[in-house]
């Protein structure tokens, strides 16, 4: 018998089946979204922090910050952490009610997940709308 | 009924170690706070997107700017750190990668704060 085997015949403690046994649902979809974008914003700091040193440093640094967030890339990163932010910060409001004990019910779970992907999805758009017509590209 | 707790874990019988609640309610206050901080912030820069060099620099140069700034990055890289280590301490296994990684993720962190806050400051501070 080996370790694993004796581990289960001595403790006869129940298993739940692995991550990929079970159907995707929007409930666990937005769990692990809320972590990833987490960890995408987290590493999008950089970027803030990198524009104010940029700022701080003179004209010419910030010209160079200015044309690399301008840019083509610069512009798709924004898009993808205005997302992130957007969403984090619904999904983070709405995990700020279920600590208050609140909203716990399947079906408020399932209404209040869709509200934030509609927000998220929403508050990205009209940020780059305006975004846009504030530089007159529109 | 049975019981599931293996022989070791009724041995030690300890409980946790008690320090979850404190990690637990910064991430919660920092996460209250986040939340008007970030909307200034997007506001803010939706506002400022068709200003010059001279343009950002007189909005960062204002007081109010430089408090709300300093108190957006405290909050955010102390909510990150944390956040980061939750995320290392679930998917990092062998204790000494998972030690060093959320080593370097809060050194990382409190880095960026620094530099983020010397350059607001400078900013803020000059002429």
């Amino acid at each position: 018998m080996d370790a694993v085997e004796s581990h289960k015949a001595m403790t006869n403690r129940p298993l739940s089946p692995h991550l990929q046994i079970y159907k995707p649902q929007l409930t666990s979809m937005l769990s692990i979204l809320h972590r990833i974008t987490g960890v995408a914003l987290a590493v999008g700091t950089i970027l803030l922090v990198y524009w104010l040193i940029a700022a701080a440093s003179g004209p010419g640094a910030f010209a160079t910050a200015a044309g690399f967030i301008g840019s083509w890339i610069g512009r798709l990163l924004l898009l993808g952490w205005t997302f992130a932010l957007f969403f984090h910060l619904c999904n983070g409001i709405r995990h700020l009610f279920w600590d208050a004990g609140l909203g716990f019910e399947l079906k408020t779970v399932y209404a209040s997940g869709w509200t934030v992907v509609v927000a998220a999805v929403a508050l990205t758009i009209i940020s780059f709308i305006a975004g846009f017509a504030a530089l007159g590209d529109l | 009924m049975t019981d599931h707790r293996t022989a070791l874990g009724r041995a030690r019988g300890l409980g946790s170690a008690k320090e979850g609640v404190a990690h637990w309610w910064a991430q919660r206050v920092t996460a209250l706070l986040l939340i008007p901080l970030v909307v200034w912030f997007v506001a803010s820069l939706l506002a400022h997107l068709g200003s010059d060099y001279v343009g950002v620099l007189a909005w960062l140069h204002e007081p109010v700017t430089y408090g709300l700034m300093v108190l957006l990055l405290g909050a955010m890289f102390w909510h990150a750190a944390l956040g980061l280590q939750v995320v290392l301490e679930d998917y990092v296994h062998g204790e000494a990668a998972k030690l060093a990684s959320i080593l370097l993720a809060k050194g990382a962190c409190l880095g960026l704060f620094l530099a983020g806050f010397v350059a607001l400051s400078k900013i803020a501070f000059a002429g």
